[in-house]
């Protein structure tokens, strides 16, 4: 009786809350982890071959950084909301959102990995006879992998925390629970909902970093140049739209 | 597409402009809410991450929050905060969580721009006999204005976009008539309001750009990297 108090009191912490909603958290937590990922996926899909267009043409780096940036100025419940006549109320209005967020990121971080190749590393490969392709699969891309894969790390996190505005048209995982439970006044739903969505922000980043450093073991003997290019990302961009 | 029609002319009636309800008071209420934190914001960030680029400590803490910052979802922490006692007070968690969101940038791009300052320029300067304050005021800080403003900027869009959310918390400015035309299910006024906040966004961060280059302190001399 003691425990199930606490749902009556309104208390902000509530081991009844977690026992009896298990499952309407889960829920929430899974279509928060399954919009992120979709998110990152289809931004990394769509801002690789960008930094690619605006490698090969200079021209085009301008506009293609100008437009990613202006998106990303747009408050994210006025990004929602301006895509609403082109989605209605679904899950694709919330992913496609959250996708023009992340390709500033995105495209400046491979941007900047690709343009960091060394000029030797390409000659050499195309003097062993490598074509664009496999020297951009087999050389340029494993090189611009940390810069790369340190703006998924930024992105994913940002995604995770953006992901609850979703709530607006009810896909916003956590967030859904969180602004039922200013609707109800719940408290426990609100604070429970709200430290899972950062727990889910940093095991996120930490799994990637792990990635990171499976994928690039190369890097570790050069740690103080990629701490100073992350400390340099940092410095470029360091504000989250909100 | 019907709902851009309908937002054109939900924008261009007049009397969604007036009143408790109307763009104005809306706008109003979001400059004031915006205006207010940044300056506060501005307040507590600045003299701190200045001062501790100046004696170069609390690297860690400058940058570290700005990564903790992103990790934490302003929906989450805006609703937190009207939950607590605060809420009671009309425009308290608003105004608090659009500090809170302010600080960061700021302390990590003040710090970061003192300290990204040649040190083959600070030692010159102390040969030249400058005590603290003097490289303070005319070797660091107008060396560091470039990412300082940059600082204010990202800190200025911050507000901006998170003032647009208290309106999911229940409080005021331009993103209630968002949520309002959510509520009464009028995409056309979802959309007007969208179209009205994405420009303040833009206006906002434009209006920084500009004064940030307007008071450039290496304006004259050949400009700066920026």
């Amino acid at each position: 009786m003691a425990e199930q108090n606490c749902l009556v009191t309104n208390d902000w912490i509530c081991g009844e809350y977690l026992r009896t909603r298990s499952q309407e958290l889960t829920d929430a937590t899974l279509q928060h982890v399954g919009i992120t990922l979709a998110s990152v996926a289809i931004g990394l899909a769509v801002s690789l071959p960008l930094a690619l267009l605006a490698r090969r043409w200079r021209f085009l780096a301008g506009p293609i950084l100008g437009v990613t940036t202006v998106l990303y100025s747009v408050p994210s419940l006025a990004m929602f909301s301006l895509l609403l006549p082109f989605f209605g109320l679904s899950v694709s209005l919330v992913v496609t959102g959250l996708v023009l967020y992340s390709l500033t990121v995105l495209v400046r971080n491979i941007l900047a990995g690709l343009r960091a190749v060394p000029e030797e590393a390409r000659d050499a490969a195309k003097g062993m006879g490598y074509g664009p392709l496999r020297l951009l699969w087999e050389v340029e891309l494993p090189l611009a992998l940390p810069a790369l894969l340190a703006g998924v790390r930024i992105t994913t996190v940002s995604t995770v925390a953006l992901t609850t505005v979703g709530a607006i048209v009810d896909y916003g995982g956590l967030g859904t629970l969180i602004l039922d439970g200013l609707d109800t006044t719940f408290k426990a739903q609100v604070l429970t909902a709200s430290v899972l969505c950062v727990l889910l922000a940093v095991v996120a980043d930490l799994l990637l970093l792990a990635l990171q450093r499976w994928l690039t073991p190369w890097t570790r003997a050069h740690r103080i140049r990629t701490s100073r290019a992350a400390r340099k990302a940092a410095v470029a961009k360091v504000a989250e739209p909100a | 597409m019907n709902a851009i029609t309908g937002a054109y002319d939900w924008l261009t009636t007049g009397a969604n402009w007036q009143g408790e309800k109307g763009v104005w008071h809306r706008l109003a209420e979001h400059l004031y809410f915006s205006g207010v934190c940044l300056a506060v914001a501005c307040l507590i960030a600045l003299p701190l991450a200045l001062y501790l680029g100046h004696i170069g400590k609390g690297g860690a803490l400058a940058v570290n929050i700005s990564n903790v910052g992103r990790a934490v979802p302003t929906l989450a922490l805006l609703i937190l905060l009207t939950l607590t006692p605060l809420g009671e007070h009309g425009d308290a968690p608003t105004l608090i969580a659009l500090v809170l969101f302010a600080v960061p940038p700021l302390l990590t791009n003040a710090y970061l721009g003192m300290r990204e300052v040649d040190r083959a320029v600070v030692e010159a300067a102390r040969g030249m006999g400058m005590s603290g304050g003097q490289l303070f005021a005319r070797v660091e800080l107008p060396l560091a204005y470039p990412l300082i403003m940059t600082g204010i900027r990202s800190a200025g869009v911050q507000v901006v976009a998170t003032a647009t959310l208290a309106a999911m918390a229940g409080e005021g400015g331009l993103g209630r008539i968002i949520t309002a035309g959510f509520n009464l299910q009028n995409t056309p006024q979802v959309v007007a309001g969208a179209v009205l906040v994405a420009l303040l966004a833009l206006l906002v961060e434009g209006v920084l750009v500009v004064a940030g280059r307007l008071f450039d302190p290496m304006r004259r001399s050949g400009g700066t990297a920026h």
